[in-house]
């Protein structure tokens, strides 16, 4: 008997790569791990909205209700280390957020920010950012201004961002019925 | 210069010679999702207008982290991706069979030289067999689900290599957790973890398994053990396959190198809340422990469980906490059965579960409360990991966690 998923569409994403984005900074350490972002006991939840609820309960309880639109986390290095599970972007897109600006990120987690279309930044100085601090964006330009003081971010690589500016993987791979593999590439 | 192991597997793959730092869309030889990351890879696969799979018969599906469904939520993601298996023609293995990486290993689905990835981060386990395993996320999955391909940076490698025979009560857990404490929770980020050397042919597939499971808690993106006879040997009759070399060059660039007496180990623990963070059981022996959960991907297997049983012998488990053991698979809960330890862990105290990922993933049961201690023989002690974020727990191997749950404070197997 066919029932309803628990699954559903995904809102339409939002570029991560164009404008100015100002926002408040929530300020992490090293390590952050994808259990703190979001705890094993809520991954049956898949809607971003309803995952934001839940995000950093226990380690940080006032983000869930206090991240606005815009806001960025700042972290230090190893950002999102642990599961692969994407409900941890997808739960910190929920709560508005677009772009995370660490000094080095876990590599799984870095592959499921951009695919769900946020963007990762590396910023080798981000420990002098601190928490509460407005931080304001240029997403083209890459440049990021916290209280007055310009930090240099690292770029991103040229096909992540295409991924990026496509809205996510998904959106990337909807109009590609077959891809070239390295193998393929050479017969 | 010659080529590692990991540029060989990507040359294989590929055609053609690859080099670490390439970026390479490779075909994937297999693809693993399960019950809580596989609904959102299925969801990602349609919204990609996905319609087939890429190959049916490359892709495993089965449920491990909420079994028996836990929840309603649980059941109906069971519910769609039984029916997405059925639509599509997957074999889905439901959850009868246990722990994800445990089935995929013994169902020799990760073979020498094979590109598989899994939609779990421990999917690094199966470098044990001489694959390129990594886990990717959920979008990741989606592509890879429809296109049968994904993008990889060919990693460099960093090379452990470990001589010397463990001392009594010392095995692979320890050495994989000292490991883990050097190189750091995010020492090897984008790299692969190359183990070679006496001790790790010596400890057989169990051990090797338990090495290149925690590869990801360096940050690396794949273990790999060098097949060898012990590795065909364990896929006889799992894959009909005939035996050949795979090994890195001896001039093969290293982008570290670094060597292990096995000989000098104590037995090993990870306190709270970094894995990285690795002690000698001495530092925190006496430490007050309410659970001790001996099971998941790392350390559920029939030698893991065997190391219990010879720890305990015919004595009982403390009557002062919770002991919870579950074998990683249905396969090894029966060798366990067969050989008396089952009925021998049930008659000392302990609560022994079916097949599962159990506390590991603090979403279905055992979870801990607040202040409340566990030793875990799993993989991650991460803030909140197994239950209430104001628990605490400490990684160990087998052997120091039935010492522990013998006493009920953290203890060296070596002094009970």
């Amino acid at each position: 008997m066919a029932r309803k998923p628990r699954v559903r569409a995904g809102r339409k994403v939002e570029q991560a790569t164009r404008g100015v984005l100002t926002g408040q900074v929530w300020r992490f350490g090293d390590d952050v791990d994808t259990d703190a972002i979001i705890p094993g006991r809520f991954l049956t939840l898949y809607d971003p909205r309803e995952l934001a609820k839940h995000a950093f309960e226990g380690t940080r309880d006032d983000f869930a209700g206090g991240a606005k639109e815009g806001d960025l986390i700042v972290a230090g290095r190893n950002f999102g280390c642990g599961s692969s599970r994407e409900h941890a972007p997808l739960a910190l897109k929920g709560a508005g957020i677009r772009v995370i600006v660490a000094e080095s990120f876990a590599r799984i987690f870095y592959r499921n920010a951009v695919n769900s279309g946020m963007l990762p930044l590396v910023c080798t100085a981000a420990r002098e950012i601190r928490d509460g601090q407005t931080a304001e964006l240029d997403l083209e330009g890459r440049i990021l201004t916290v209280d007055g003081k310009r930090y240099d971010l690292e770029p991103v690589p040229a096909f992540l961002r295409e991924i990026v500016d496509a809205g996510g993987l998904v959106e990337y791979a909807r109009g590609l019925s077959e891809v070239t593999t390295c193998r393929d590439a050479m017969m | 210069m010659g080529a590692t192991i990991v540029e060989k597997v990507f040359s294989r793959g590929c055609r053609r010679e690859v080099a670490a730092g390439e970026v390479v869309m490779a075909p994937v030889d297999a693809a693993m999702i399960h019950d809580i990351t596989g609904p959102l890879a299925i969801q990602k696969f349609r919204e990609m207008g996905g319609k087939r799979v890429f190959d049916p018969g490359k892709v495993i599906m089965l449920f491990d982290h909420q079994v028996p469904a836990d929840s309603i939520p649980a059941a109906q993601n069971h519910i769609f991706m039984r029916m997405f298996a059925e639509e599509q023609g997957i074999r889905n293995l439901d959850l009868n069979e246990g722990v994800c990486h445990q089935v995929v290993e013994e169902r020799g689905l990760a073979a020498p030289g094979e590109i598989v990835v899994g939609a779990d981060s421990h999917t690094c386990m199966y470098g044990a067999t001489g694959a390129f395993a990594t886990g990717i996320g959920s979008t990741d999955m989606g592509f890879v689900l429809k296109f049968g391909a994904l993008y990889f940076r060919v990693p460099e490698t960093i090379r452990v290599e470990v001589n010397g025979s463990f001392p009594d009560r010392v095995g692979p857990k320890d050495l994989i957790l000292s490991i883990a404490g050097d190189i750091g929770a995010d020492g090897a980020t984008y790299e692969a973890i190359e183990f070679t050397g006496g001790t790790m042919v010596g400890m057989g597939m169990a051990g090797r398994m338990t090495c290149c499971n925690m590869a990801v808690e360096m940050g690396a993106k794949a273990g790999i053990v060098p097949p060898d006879t012990i590795t065909w040997e364990y896929l006889k009759g799992r894959r009909n396959l005939d035996p050949f070399d795979l090994a890195a060059d001896p001039d093969a660039a290293y982008l570290e190198e670094r060597s292990y007496d096995a000989s000098d180990l104590a037995p090993q623990v990870a306190v709270p809340h970094n894995v990285d963070h690795v002690v000698d059981v001495g530092e925190v022996a006496g430490t007050h422990v309410d659970q001790v959960f001996i099971g998941s991907c790392t350390n559920g297997r029939f030698e893991d469980l065997k190391e219990v049983a010879d720890v305990l012998g015919k004595r009982k488990f403390s009557e002062g906490l919770r002991v919870i053991i579950i074998p990683a698979s249905r396969a090894e809960y029966l060798k366990a059965l067969r050989a008396g330890y089952i009925e021998r862990f049930v008659e000392a105290g302990a609560l022994v579960e079916a097949p599962c990922c159990g506390p590991c993933m603090g979403g279905a049961f055992g979870l801990l409360g607040p202040g409340e201690v566990s030793l875990s023989t799993s993989n991650r002690n991460f803030k909140g990991r197994q239950g209430s974020a104001d628990a605490k727990v400490y990684l160990a191997s087998p052997a120091t966690a039935a010492a522990t749950a013998m006493t009920g404070e953290i203890t060296d197997p070596r002094e009970v």
